[in-house]
């Protein structure tokens, strides 16, 4: 089990996923968002080939209606 | 006549009107009052996804296709440089390397008068890592210039104070600041009408970015037109150079000679 944190609430996984796999398990795959990890944008590139670890801190964000 | 055009880091737009996307009943009424703006570069903001919540709900962008609008994210509710900077950062790689972005980092909740320290520091970092931006700002000069010095491609300092409807507090000092930079200066907030939007491109500004005036007008889509004909009047007026004023003496706009004999007075 990890923990991670992701949008400021924590949670648990089973195993380390990669980004990809973990926005398909939070109901995101194919949505527009983005993603930062620990500070550091995870390009879309990059999805597939990097781990969430335990401890993370995960922001994903889309855009909203705002001036 | 020649084609005036707003021309933003090297790219030509016909609107010299720009919009937020906030505050609107629902998505469609965003996409009406937009269209009836007539604005090309509308502004959003980014936030944190709703997980779990509404999977198939959606999504803004999908009201606004990119090859229609230029999609300006902005960091509204960024309260430092860093904050500024992740989210724009996170925008980026959002809009699949777009870099045309809004900036603005807040003092306080209270008044969201820009924190210029921060938002010039922030500029800074932008500019270096390849954004162009655009940057809401104090309607100080020396700032302004600053910022321009910086490299931003736009200066975009408040009217009054964001969702206040004040409309131009300080004609004075938006004109010192037209004066002052060579980059587009567009009057971002503070309007509440039409005559506000005329007034902010009588004296000379490039543009008007507002959300407020139209998305809480009670008919939003017809203040969104209004708001289209205001700016493009106050443009035409600004590019057709007003008459002088004249406080102490009338002048007549008709003839003074030829006028008929003047009646005889009546008998009493």
């Amino acid at each position: 089990m990890i923990q991670i944190t992701v949008n400021g609430n924590t949670r648990a996984l089973e195993r380390s996923l990669d980004v990809a796999a973990l926005l398909a398990a939070l109901q995101l795959a194919g949505k527009k968002v983005a993603v930062e990890r620990n500070g550091e944008i995870i390009p879309k590139s990059a999805h597939g080939s990097t781990l969430v670890l335990d401890g993370d801190q995960l922001e994903i964000v889309v855009a909203v209606g705002g001036g | 006549m020649a084609e005036d055009k707003l021309v933003v880091a090297g790219k030509p737009y016909r609107s010299r009107l720009l919009v937020g996307t906030g505050k609107y009943k629902d998505f469609a009424e965003t996409r009406a009052a937009i269209e009836a703006s007539g604005a090309e570069i509308v502004t959003v903001a980014i936030r944190r996804t709703n997980i779990g919540q509404n999977a198939n709900e959606p999504s803004l962008l999908e009201f606004l296709p990119t090859s229609r609008y230029t999609i300006l994210p902005n960091t509204a509710g960024c309260y430092s440089a860093q904050d500024a900077l992740r989210t724009l950062r996170l925008a980026r790689e959002l809009l699949d390397g777009h870099d045309l972005v809004k900036l603005e980092v807040l003092g306080d909740s209270h008044s969201l008068y820009p924190n210029m320290p921060e938002t010039l520091d922030a500029a800074k970092q932008l500019v270096k890592e390849g954004f162009k931006v655009m940057v809401y700002c104090s309607d100080d000069p020396i700032q302004a210039k600053m910022l321009e010095d910086l490299g931003c491609v736009a200066v975009m300092p408040l009217a009054s104070l964001i969702g206040s409807g004040m409309g131009i507090l300080n004609p004075w000092n938006l004109q010192l600041v037209i004066d002052r930079v060579k980059v587009p200066v567009l009057v971002d907030a503070g309007v509440g009408t039409a005559s506000d939007a005329a007034i902010a491109m009588e004296l000379g500004c490039d543009g008007v970015l507002m959300n407020t005036a139209i998305a809480a007008a009670k008919d939003p889509v017809r203040m969104a037109r209004a708001m289209h004909q205001a700016v493009e009047a106050g443009r035409d007026a600004f590019l057709a150079g007003r008459m002088p004023k004249k406080l102490y003496s009338a002048t007549p706009s008709s003839p003074t000679e030829g006028a008929i004999a003047p009646s005889q007075p009546k008998a009493a």
